[in-house]
């Protein structure tokens, strides 16, 4: 029987068996691949946390010289009414004093861009800022004018000692980089959005 | 107890009748009863029936805290205080799941610097080893779960410290942590599955014991003299000398650990979490639990976050290669005149990770993290693979029974007579 099998097929029975264990073994890793998938993806941001992506904030109430937190997809967010001084301050400083000279392009999000307060600041006095130490993720403290805000007169993290200046780039380690811009529109005069 | 090894050795009918169609009372009289098990274990030999035990006291009072507590951001830390207040017994089953974890690494660090001091990694258990390792891997991950759930200061920033590491990552790292997360920071979803997981791997440890142990019988323990048994001598059946031994052990073990849950049942822990956890203000000082210190040490001891992370990963790492790094064909460190030297050095040099992963890394803590750190890896990677070579070991005896019985040469067989239940 079976060598009459094998004539009735003649070579085409060997290649034929192993093109279908190729092909059923191809869709078995295919569908296994769409099942983990399935239960990868599951893990991710759900469609409800990604709904909060935006947040609107009215600016009015904020006094010259203090700053306030808001939470946007589960970060805070500062946003710092600066005073005449700080903003001088913080466009005097040479790029060359700066620990990390880039700073993110407002279209792209790509930090691409030369670290002055002019690209980290939309729109004077306001400075706004993803407010997580970017050593690790601790909140630096400078929103009460009260705060210890450092040397540098913006941020000062409590947890390694980081400081930010007043345009919150990183001016003392162990942080490596520049406290993040998000990205932010302004709807009116007084009221931002963010995201 | 010898008979027991045929079904028929079974008089009650329904065991008999049990045993001959799934033979778990033979099974459990081989591998535990009459199991041959070298004479001359000490006490350190405790440890891995110590480890059980607390394995599967976490599982059941986990199991009975789940039956109370709320994995939800919000409900989270109301829920672990009211175990604590209202609860019957709440009290009682939360400390000894949170001491339990202390309590299980401390069993298990003991167990594994037995091993590393008597080479129980060297052939043939090298694979008994890895399953050793595996376990490590799984409780670290497990404890770290398990520390979150109660969503205080030090859970909620502890998770997000140690979740951070993942962004050193080049690339993806940012895309795994918000995966990680479920969003884009530590929050409800991510307290969400850190639950489900924390309740998962336990079982799956408890799997990983399972090859451990069976492991383990097939190769048979090492001992103090790191020689394979040779004769009848040089053994007793497990049952009942060693489960006297280590009941006896398990009690002193209890009588520790019950004296912290009733009197420091908070001695272990940092006050901060005792504070609801507040994504919008970071404690002064995080730091982990003590077992994981001598890691974080040695995370923070690089200023470089990349390598900080790779050497963290790598320094647990060391622990499964060790089978492979050391070439001394001799096991126990008792005829190992270097290697002694070298390793109660590493039981210092871990300790002192440990002190300086609880300080800040400030002035003299950075070097003595950066010095502890080259002597950890130093050891496994270069102390270990050449005193192979350079080591003169002393002279091994010829069996367990005429070190352990004889005192000498001449009455070894003599001495062992009387003690034989021949």
């Amino acid at each position: 029987m079976v060598d009459a099998t094998h004539d009735a097929h003649g070579g085409d029975g060997q290649t034929r068996r192993e093109f279908l264990y190729l092909a059923a073994g191809a869709m078995g890793a295919v569908a296994s691949a769409g099942v983990a998938w399935t239960l990868v993806d599951s893990m991710n941001p759900a469609t409800d946390t990604l709904a909060l992506s935006t947040i609107d904030v009215n600016l009015a109430p904020i006094a010259e010289g203090m700053g306030v937190v808001t939470m946007w997809q589960g970060k805070p967010v500062f946003i710092r009414h600066r005073t005449a001084a700080e903003i001088s301050e913080a466009q005097s400083v040479k790029l060359s004093d700066l620990l990390d000279p880039l700073t993110e392009n407002p279209k792209t999000g790509v930090r691409d861009e030369p670290a002055t307060d002019e690209n980290r600041v939309q729109k004077s006095p306001w400075l706004i800022l993803i407010g997580i130490c970017t050593h690790l993720g601790c909140i630096p403290l400078g929103n009460k004018p009260t705060d210890d805000r450092g040397e540098y007169g913006g941020y000062r993290c409590p947890c390694h000692g980081s400081q930010y200046d007043t345009s919150g780039r990183v001016r003392h380690g162990p942080a490596p980089l520049n406290l993040p811009v998000p990205p932010y529109s302004f709807t009116s005069d007084t009221a931002v959005r963010i995201g | 107890m010898a008979h027991a090894k045929t079904p028929s050795a079974f008089t009650n009918p329904l065991i008999r009748w049990v045993d001959d169609r799934l033979p778990v009372f033979s099974m459990i009289s081989k591998e535990y009863g009459v199991f041959p098990t070298p004479r001359n274990f000490n006490y350190l030999w405790n440890f891995g029936a110590l480890a059980l035990f607390m394995l599967v006291m976490m599982i059941v009072t986990g199991v009975f805290l789940a039956m109370q507590y709320t994995p939800n951001a919000d409900l989270a830390f109301a829920s672990v205080d009211r175990i604590t207040r209202d609860v019957n017994f709440g009290w009682l089953i939360r400390t000894l799941h949170a001491n339990g974890s202390s309590m299980f690494f401390l069993v298990v660090y003991v167990h594994i610097f037995r091993g590393m001091y008597y080479g129980s990694y060297k052939r043939p258990r090298e694979l008994l080893w890895l399953f050793g390792c595996v376990i490590y891997l799984l409780m670290m991950a497990t404890a770290f779960l398990g520390y979150t759930l109660p969503w205080g200061q030090m859970s909620f920033w502890g998770a997000t410290v140690i979740t951070n590491f993942f962004t050193a990552i080049p690339i993806v790292g940012k895309a795994i942590t918000t995966w990680l997360w479920g969003g884009f920071a530590v929050a409800n979803p991510t307290l969400n599955r850190f639950f489900a997981l924390h309740y998962l791997l336990p079982f799956i440890i408890a799997a990983v014991v399972f090859l451990h142990v069976w492991a383990l019988h097939v190769t048979g323990s090492n001992n103090p003299l790191g020689i394979e048994p040779k004769s009848d001598k040089d053994t007793l059946p497990f049952h009942p000398y060693y489960t006297m031994k280590d009941s006896f052990g398990l009690s002193v073990f209890l009588l520790i650990y019950a004296a912290i849950v009733f009197y420091i049942p908070d001695y272990l822990g940092d006050t901060e979490n005792y504070v609801q956890g507040n994504p919008l203000v970071t404690p002064p000082s995080i730091e982990p639990e003590w077992y994981f210190l001598p890691f974080y040490a040695i995370l923070r001891s690089v200023p470089n976050k990349l390598l900080g992370v790779l050497l963290m990963g790598g320094a647990v790492f060391m622990l499964f290669l060790m089978p492979w790094l050391d070439t001394s064909k001799v096991r126990s460190a008792k005829f190992r005149p270097w290697y002694q030297w070298c390793f109660w050095f590493f039981v210092a040099d871990a300790l002192l990770l440990g002190d300086v992963g609880a300080h800040h890394p400030e002035g003299i803590w950075v070097l003595l993290g950066q010095i502890a750190t080259i002597y950890y890896f130093g050891f496994f990677l270069i102390l270990l693979p050449f005193l192979g070579w350079f080591e003169k070991t002393l002279p091994l005896p010829t069996s367990i029974s005429e070190s352990v019985l004889g005192g000498g040469k001449l009455a070894g067989a003599a001495a062992a007579k009387p003690m034989e239940k021949a």
